[in-house]
């Protein structure tokens, strides 16, 4: 057995979620100006408030692009991106309004899911996970919403939560990552069409796990979903995120924005299985997938728990951050990325530690193969104020193959002499040691790499939820069967 | 003071300093030229650029320097000894506000064909030999203050080890510093040649006199040939007002070791790059560096060894004590480039701060493009230990004793590694008298 086969079966690695569902579309012309803006908001039949923002938004983006401002830090490459040339809304054409039970969803679109394995009929649902279905640039389905409802808590599509709860969103939409926060922050806020609204109240601890799916389907057009979990005072939620889109030649633009606000002893656990369309082992098409997320430990005790399962996608930009504003607050980042073939990644973490006696933990993992390159970029800020703050980062970079690239840029800024901040990072490869040991045990070497990639990363795994943390491992038992470096 | 009427300044000077050297050799007229246009071009660096985001170099702007006019001979040799841990005996080529001083210096201890002098007496010399190290480096098309080194490069010291040569002596290269009047500033430009199987231990010491502004600018070449084994020191003791920005550049080739130390005692606004290019197989980087910090002192330590080929080895351990308002920045860089393989690379920093008010930035950074390597780094801020700080209190230390000695502790770790047993002596003198003092 050796290198270059598996190497090979590591490439030619076929992308299972690359088909496409042939489904009427109700889109809006190609562009961007302040015409397509209100197009959308007004297809959402919006409140004013929503409108002014996206206005906002909008004008403050068009500035930023008129600025060239447009980040280019990043350690990733890739051809200007053309946005008069991409479609900003897509949604599936459906009968009514809108469905207002499973039975009245387009059956194209059940099989779609169906094909994902995400089953929304009631029969076949998981046990003990809520879906949300988001179909291009609409919500499908939402699955057990009664049940959740009886419990007080709200979990729906964004432009269904925009209807029935205005004075939430209207509260909270921003508070977070402001439409000022960067170039594709300030995209989003003005075209983006849905996504998923959670809502937990005081005191509750969600029964099951909440979870929407993403998936893209139509051709040239960029998705731009925006979630928005509020935890109310001492309320607990497990939020799960998983993604797929077609595969395709054109690069599609996938710029999200995630905002979570954890109230005094509330929690919130986020996890993302991230499994878009990579490209082919040239590195044509694929996703962009440039993506803003943040959480607020707003109150005293809360505590917000990011896990990242980063396999898919050309291209990655994304930092799930922390601020850590109440007393006593906790952030944690745990994070496995892989860039196979030409994929390139960019990706950590921001912990921002304001209150007092804060506490952040940061684990990532990266594997590169093929000529992927993939990037750490982490900060660290612990400010004058927060007293005691007390921060552990680790980093560690595997590489498989000879063409790849690890990196990292761990930025580390503290404030005050209370404070204690502990950074390590380390790059290696699969030992041929370790390897030759696990031959000589009698261990197939695709199992012993598998086995060694499934140690790495299991710092991160065993933070999934149950049914997430087998597909993670199986997603990258695929990927990297037998990859002996 | 806009920083574009301080850059007009420095033209200006350019153009003064110009005609005073109408004897310099064409090309390294052009290099000057070359490195004023750049400079020009580029301008003063802001905390926009990214390399520069925590050190802001405004103090440096706003200052009109002018070039010293020779009146620096006046110093005493004492203060010059004693402040920059030398005495009379020693292999010594001084420079006052960056001019040469005769008086002051002396290489008689040396074997015959080892070469210490000032620069501009070489270039009149050896043209040809300084010529490719100097035009080769392409530095100042990026970086500002290499550029304005280069525009203003005259006098600096020239040291040469012939190949096999070993020299067990140190050589100590002191630059002192002191406004005469107004705000001096000075440019030296060293070249240090250790030829194949050559060994030596260089010392630059870097000390600042007086209340007055000044400004230091330095920029380094160390070149390693095959077997050569550098030992390197920077040891920095810069006035109250003294504003250093030093560039050190290390090319390594085969089998060549390099040791660079650098500490940094005092001075207001300290930069220092350290550049070290591992550009042979089995070529091994130490880079250790001590930073002492108190009131509104800033330093701001970055280096970047580059790995260009297979199997060489680096080491780096970066430490700091701060107190009082005073700013630490470390930026450690690891770059491991496509075909070396096996490389090592291990890079620590540690921080300790001592008060509520001192703030640290540190950014260690692995950039790695090959897969067989062994890469790590670390870096850690916290305060002394309690537990320690308890058992020496119920051993009878007061509080002050005992954080004084703890640091002490934390401090000595890396003079304990300097090869050189007289500075270390001293410099271990130091930190005990000045971490006592600190506490009373």
């Amino acid at each position: 057995m050796n290198t270059a086969r598996t190497m090979e079966d590591l490439v030619n690695r076929e992308y299972k979620y690359g088909f496409v569902t042939d489904i009427e579309a109700d889109t809006v012309p190609r562009g961007l100006n302040e015409e397509i803006t209100r197009l959308i908001s007004a297809k959402k039949n919006e409140p004013d408030f929503m409108l002014e923002w996206r206005l906002k938004a909008y004008h403050h983006w068009a500035k930023l692009k008129k600025s060239e401002a447009e980040p280019k830090w990043a350690n990733i490459h890739y051809a200007p991106i053309d946005y008069q040339d991409m479609i900003y809304y897509s949604a599936p054409k459906t009968k009514a309004e809108g469905p207002q039970s499973l039975d009245e969803v387009d059956p194209k679109l059940l099989e779609t899911y169906e094909k994902l394995g995400i089953p929304l009929s009631e029969q076949k649902r998981l046990s003990g996970v809520a879906v949300d279905a988001v179909f291009d640039s609409a919500s499908v389905a939402t699955t057990f919403k009664e049940k959740l409802a009886a419990l007080g808590i709200v979990f729906c599509s964004f432009s269904e939560a925009v209807q029935e709860h205005p004075e939430l969103v209207k509260k909270y939409l921003g508070s977070v990552v402001p439409y000022s926060d960067n170039f594709f922050a300030a995209l989003n806020a003005a075209v983006f069409s849905d996504g998923s609204f959670c809502y937990i109240p005081r005191g509750v601890r969600c029964p099951m796990e909440l979870s929407t799916y993403f998936r893209i389907n139509a051709a040239e057009t960029g998705q731009f979903e925006r979630t928005l979990i509020i935890a109310e005072e001492g309320s607990y939620v497990s939020y799960l995120e998983g993604c797929t889109a077609p595969m395709r030649d054109e690069n599609q633009l996938h710029a999200a924005v995630v905002e979570l606000i954890a109230l005094d002893n509330a929690q919130i656990k986020y996890s993302t299985v991230q499994n878009w369309y990579p490209g082919d082992k040239e590195g044509r098409g694929g996703i962009y997938n440039f993506v803003t997320k943040r959480g607020k430990c707003l109150g005293k005790n809360s505590k917000i728990s990011w896990t990242q399962v980063e396999t898919g996608s050309a291209i990655t930009w994304k930092y799930p951050s922390c601020i850590m504003q109440g007393d006593n607050s906790v952030g944690e980042f745990y994070s496995v990325a892989l860039t196979n073939n030409r994929q390139q990644a960019d990706t950590g973490t921001k912990m921002v530690h304001i209150g007092k006696d804060t506490k952040s933990t940061i684990i990532s993992k990266g594997i590169s193969a093929g000529h992927g390159q993939n990037t750490y970029r982490g900060l660290v800020k612990i400010m004058k104020r927060a007293t005691g703050a007390r921060n552990y980062s680790q980093c560690d970079s595997l590489l498989l193959g000879d063409k790849c690239g690890a990196h990292t840029f761990p930025y580390l800024e503290v404030m005050n002499s209370s404070s204690q901040m502990e950074h390590e990072a380390s790059t290696s490869k699969v030992g041929e040691d370790q390897l030759f040991y696990c031959r000589q045990r009698g261990i197939p070497p695709e199992d012993a790499v598998n086995m060694m990639v499934s140690g790495f990363c299991k710092q991160v795994f065993r933070e999934l939820p149950m049914e997430f943390a087998v597909e993670a491992e199986k997603l990258l038992g695929v990927s990297l069967e037998g990859s002996v470096g | 003071m806009k920083s574009s009427q301080s850059k007009e300044r420095f033209l200006s000077a350019f153009e003064r300093f110009q005609k005073g050297f109408a004897a310099s050799p064409d090309w390294l007229r052009d290099l000057r030229r070359a490195g004023i246009a750049c400079f020009d071009e580029l301008g003063f660096p802001t905390t926009r650029d990214e390399e520069w985001r925590f050190t802001n170099v405004e103090p440096i702007v706003s200052t009109s320097f002018e070039s010293a006019n020779g009146a620096g001979k006046i110093l005493r040799p004492e203060d010059l000894y004693s402040r920059s841990f030398i005495d009379s005996a020693y292999n010594r080529i001084v420079f006052v506000n960056g001019i040469f001083c005769p008086e002051h210096s002396s290489v008689r201890g040396l074997p015959s064909n080892v070469r210490v002098e000032n620069l501009s007496a070489a270039l009149t010399t050896d043209d040809g030999v300084i010529e490719p190290y100097l035009s080769r480096d392409t530095r100042y098309r990026q970086e500002a203050f290499v550029a304005l080194n280069t525009a203003f490069t005259e006098e600096g010291a020239f040291v040469l080890v012939p190949r096999g040569v070993v020299v067990t002596e140190p050589i100590y290269l002191v630059f002192a510093s002191y406004g005469n009047g107004f705000p001096v500033m000075s440019h030296p430009r060293n070249l240090v040649i250790c030829e194949a199987g050559s060994q030596a231990r260089i010392v630059e010491s870097y000390v600042g006199f007086g209340e007055q502004p000044y400004l230091t600018n330095v920029v380094t070449k160390v070149v390693g040939e095959e077997g050569a084994i550098i030992d390197y020191y920077r040891v920095q003791r810069e006035a109250s007002k003294g504003y250093h920005v030093g560039a050190l550049s290390a090319r390594m080739s085969r089998n060549c070791s390099f040791t660079a130390h650098s500490v940094t005692l005092s001075g207001s606004l300290i930069r220092n790059d350290i550049h070290a290019l591992l550009d042979g197989e089995g070529a091994t980087c130490v880079l250790n560096g001590l930073y002492l910090l108190d009131g509104k002192q800033h330093v701001d330590n970055h280096t970047e060894i580059d790995h260009a080929k297979p199997r060489a080895t680096s080491q780096e351990l970066y430490k700091g004590i701060l107190s009082g308002t005073s700013h630490a920045v470390f930026n450690g860089k690891i770059l491991v480039q496509k075909d070396a393989q096996k490389s090592d690379a291990r890079q620590t920093n540690k921080n300790l701060l001592l008060s509520e008010n001192a703030v640290v930035n540190t950014k260690p950074q692995l950039e790695i493009h090959a897969d067989d390597v062994k890469c790590s780094h670390g870096s850690t801020i916290g305060q002394l230990d309690t537990d320690a700080l308890f058992y020496l209190r119920s051993r009878g230390l007061d509080a002050a004793d005992a954080q004084s000695l703890l640091s002490y502790a934390f401090a000595s770790d890396l003079v304990g590694r300097m090869r050189i047993a007289p500075l270390r002596a001293r410099l271990d003198d130091y930190l005990l008298t000045s971490f006592r003092r600190s506490q009373s």
